[in-house]
Formats: structure tokens, sequence, C-alpha cells
């Protein structure tokens, strides 16, 4: 199809104001991070904002939970997911379609309708500002989405591979890590990642599940900074790229694996 | 989220489940630490939030049975009312503005053949990625008196000295405005990808037929991503219903009321009110609210199947 060069031009400045509108809070946070702060006169780049906020905010603390939490669920829910997905994707049995909508169900539960009850349990069990109380609901989000995930993947698998290997005489067990997972494993690096990602921005389970802050991971330790220097912007600003980098970074670098994946997933 | 299994032969369940497994037992032994923890963290929790709807309770003490009482004091709570318009304002800025643009956005890129997509891509969908607690310090930056819009603003030559996020009759559209910035490039992937996929002899038949640019795209274009407009808003529309953090991070709901959401409600009576059984009523209110959106949307998609 040809198009005319007019059209082309136009095509580049679309894209281009376009670009310039989705970066420029990213590109105004990152050069207020950079800025002086309250009572500080000079010019240049304050790259010691940085250090400060660090120390000021006890983000080393916060990144090593966020970090924690985050491999918690991802290794628990892509486990249970990879067998969940396993079972509906390469097996009959009965009730699988009723089973599997329950799981497809979790994918619309907003986690507002899930997280009063869960404090007030995790409270009588003296379990509240505990990993588990910020990691299990989240594992369990994750699982909702990772079943459903790995079953359209083991779905999309060769029908005679499963049957090959059990002509070889293996069992399901063998079966699933040595034949039907291997060839996933892209796809499981995508869901592992969009996984890492929702639970290191993810804000209200451990804003309710950890009311004294124990747990506060990253986005958490922004709220808190928040309150006591909401009228330092540089401080502000340079806390919020700390939290973001680690994401940022990972994006710049698996951006075929984020797109893809929430492209993918979000065509469901 | 439109299509489920096609079932599987009842029949085919009375012999073994696959060539692999052992027993009849095999596939539910696989499900059963999924099943678990998603029901124990997400399948209970929520029938406790509807029984928890039915009570008065201020979260330690004893529990008083009202029936339907907290739903029906919703019908006359002007907080509520308030929350309910805020989402279906917040539902426009969200999803209804990001589908129109990304639908113009998206079909004049797939016209063009554009190089470094993949660079522009990344960029437009770099909003996604960012914690919405680290957007909302972004966009305070931006709408604060002497932020950057002011200044943008000062160099256009228009004095201005707003808080965007302090005025009664600003903040909701500039929240609003924060979740265009959100769901455009999102939405406009989601549509490009499935104009992409529209077989290209349409076009050149279109083509043939002497059709506009404008003429193709609603002879050929919209038609063809009807599955994808309506994951577009599914996605989007809950997003904004679901708009806590931002609120939480950038107004917490005020000034006075001004930016309350059903979310934030969920939130705030439950925690800083204690009014817990109101609060599970909002909430159920809510998950209802999603569950018929996707209901409705999905049912929009799913008709160019027929």
């Amino acid at each position: 199809m040809r198009v005319s060069s007019t059209e082309r031009i136009l095509n580049y400045v679309l894209l281009i104001v376009f670009a310039v509108f989705a970066t420029a809070p990213v590109v105004t946070i990152v050069l207020t991070a950079l800025g002086p702060q309250l009572g500080v006169a000079t010019g240049g780049l304050h790259w010691g904002n940085f250090a400060d906020a660090w120390a000021q905010g006890d983000f080393g603390g916060a990144l090593t939970r966020s970090l924690t939490v985050a491999v918690v669920v991802v290794c628990t829910s892509l486990a249970l997911s990879i067998l969940a997905g396993y079972a509906f994707g390469t097996m009959h049995f009965r009730g699988a379609t009723a089973l599997f909508c329950l799981f497809l169900l979790g994918l619309m539960i907003p986690a507002e309708a899930i997280v009063i009850p869960l404090f007030y349990s995790f409270q009588s069990l003296g379990l509240t500002d505990t990993l588990w109380a910020v990691a299990l609901p989240q594992i369990a989000q994750s699982t909702a989405f990772g079943t459903f995930w790995m079953r359209t993947q083991f779905r999309a698998l060769p029908d005679n591979l499963i049957e090959a290997a059990a002509l070889d005489g293996a069992t399901s067990w063998p079966a699933l890590w040595r034949v039907a997972a291997p060839p996933l494993v892209p796809a499981i690096s995508t869901v592992a990642v969009l996984m890492f990602m929702w639970t290191w921005n993810e804000f209200l389970i451990p804003l309710v599940m950890s009311p004294s802050r124990t747990w506060a991971t990253a986005p958490l330790a922004l709220n808190i900074f928040q309150g006591q220097y909401t009228a330092d912007t540089a401080l502000m600003s340079a806390a919020g790229v700390i939290i973001a980098a680690p994401i940022v970074a990972a994006f710049v670098v698996l951006q075929r694996y984020f797109i893809n994946g929430m492209l993918e997933g979000a065509v469901r | 989220m439109t299509t489920l299994p096609s079932s599987a032969p009842e029949r085919r369940a009375r012999t073994r489940p696959s060539a692999v497994a052992a027993s009849r037992a095999t596939p539910y032994l696989y499900l059963l630490p999924a099943l678990v923890v998603y029901a124990a963290f997400m399948l209970y929790p929520l029938v406790q939030t509807a029984n928890y709807s039915l009570y008065e309770w201020k979260g330690f003490g004893p529990a008083t049975f009202v029936g339907a009482q907290n739903y029906l004091d919703l019908l006359s709570d002007r907080a509520f009312h308030a929350a309910i318009w805020h989402a279906l304002v917040l539902v426009f800025f969200y999803a209804i503005a990001p589908t129109a643009v990304g639908l113009v956005l998206a079909s004049v890129l797939r016209r063009g053949r554009v190089r470094g997509l993949g660079v522009f891509r990344a960029l437009i969908f770099l909003p996604q990625v960012i914690a919405l607690v680290v957007v909302a310090v972004a966009w305070r930056h931006i709408y604060a008196t002497d932020g950057t819009l002011n200044s943008l603003l000062g160099a256009l030559g228009i004095h201005s000295d707003i808080g965007w996020l302090g005025d009664a009759d600003l903040a909701l559209p500039a929240v609003g405005v924060i979740g265009f910035w959100l769901s455009t490039g999102l939405v406009m992937l989601i549509l490009l990808a499935g104009m992409l996929r529209i077989p290209r002899e349409l076009f050149e038949a279109a083509r043939l037929d002497g059709a506009s640019a404008v003429q193709e795209f609603f002879a050929v274009t919209l038609p063809s991503v009807r599955g994808e407009i309506a994951t577009a808003l599914v996605l989007t529309i809950i997003a904004a219903l679901k708009t806590f953090d931002l609120v939480y991070m950038t107004t917490a709901g005020g000034p006075g009321t001004a930016t309350t959401v059903p979310s934030y409600e969920v939130f705030n009576r439950a925690f800083n009110h204690k009014n817990v059984g109101s609060a599970a009523a909002v909430a159920v209110v809510l998950t209802v609210l999603v569950f018929l959106i996707n209901a409705a949307v999905s049912r929009i998609g799913e008709e160019r199947d027929r």
C-alpha cells in the first residue's frame, strides 16, 4: 500500500507528540529529583538527593521487603499456576469447565472486595504485619491470572507431544517437566515478569495488611515519606525515582516480554 | 476473558484424563494447590465481604445483624452517590476518551509504515509500568501552584496560580487527565495490534471501490477491531473503577469529597471510620459493577463472531 510522504511525516509528528505526552511526567519527576532541595539555592544537578532520600526514607529496607514479597509471590504463583494450567490444558476431567470458570472469576475480583475480611481474619490469627499477610492475597491474585495464562499455553502445545511422552513410558510428573514445560519457558518468563511488576507496584494490600508498616513495601515507603516531606518536591521525586527505577530498568531490558505479555493477557 | 473452554466430552472423563495420567484423580491433584490458595485468599474473603455487608460492626466488639440496611442506607448516602458519579466521570477519562483517541491514532499508524515503531511503542507504554504512587508524585508536582503546568501556562503568557488538585471543581478532571495519560498508550497498542491483523485485501478492496480514508475506517477498520475495542474498554473501565492508589496519593478523596471514588470509600469507611458493614456493602456494589461491565462489554465484542 502506498502512503504519501505528507502522511508519513504526519504519522511521525503524531507519534512524537504522543511519545512526549507519555514520557513528559516521567522526565519531569527525574528533573525535579535532580533539582535543589528546599532552602538550597545553588544550581546544577543534585545527585545527592537520591542519597538523602534513600537514607531518610529507609528505602534500603523498603526495597528489600519489596524484593522479598515479589520473589515469594512470583515463585509460589508460578509453581501453582504451572501445575493448574497443566491439568486444565492437557487433561480431561469432570468439572474442568466449572473449575476453570471459577479461576476466571478471580481475574475480575477487585482487591477492595477481599481486603476487609482478610485484614480481620489475619488480625485475629495474629498474622497481620507478617510477610504472609502481604504475600498470600497477592499469591492468590497472581495464581488466578497465571492459571488462565498457563492453560492457554499448555493447550497450544502440539496434541501428540504428551502422547509421545506416554509412549516413552513417562508419567504425568516427568512429562510436565521434561516434555511440556521446556517449550513454554518464554511464556513462563513473560507471566513471571508481569507478576513481578504487579507485586512490586501493589499498594492497597500492603497498606491494609501491614498496619504498623513492618512490611511496608516500596510504594508504602513512598507514602510514609510523603507524609514527612510533602513540601520538599526534590526529595519526594528522588524517592519516587528510586521506587520506579527497578521496574523501569527491567522494562527497558525486557520490554518485549512486558508489552507482548500485557497485550496477549489483555486480548483474552 | 470472552472465551470459555470448549467443554471436553463428558464421556472422556470416564477414561484416563490424559495419556500420561496415572488415574482419574491426577488432574485434581495438580489443581489442588492453586485451588486451595485461590479459594482461601480470594473466594472465601469475597463471600465474607458479602456476609460483613449484612452487619453493623466497628471492627471490634459485637456485630449486629442488620440485613439489607447497609445497602438501603447507600441509597440515600450522599457521599456514596458522589463516589459513583466521580467513578462515571473517571470512566470517561480512563476509558471513553482514550478509546476514541486510540482509534484515531492506531488507524493512522496502521496506514503508514513507520520506522522505529518499537521505540515509540516502548515510550508510549511506559506509564503502564510505573507504580501509581510514583505517578501520583510526578503529577502532584505538575499540578502544584508552582508546578510544571502553571509554568507552562506562564510561558504562554497565561498567569495561573491554581493548585489544580486543591480546587474543588478542577480536582476531578485533573485526576481524570492522569487516567487519560495512563490508559491511552495501552488502548492504542491493543487497537493497533488488532488492526495489523486485518487482512490487507480488505483495505485494497475498499480502495478499489473508491473509499476515502474516513469511509475505509468506518467500513473496514472499525468493524474488524470490535473485539479489541471491547477488551480495551473492559480493561480501562475496570482500571477507572479500581483507581484507589492514585486518588489516595493525589487528593485523598478531597478537597472535601470532590474526588472520592467507590474503591476509596471502601478503604475510608472500613479503616478510617470503622464502619465495616457499610464499607463491605460498597465493596459488594463495586464488585457487582465490575462483573456487570465485564459481561456487558464482552458481549459487544463477541457479536462480531455471530
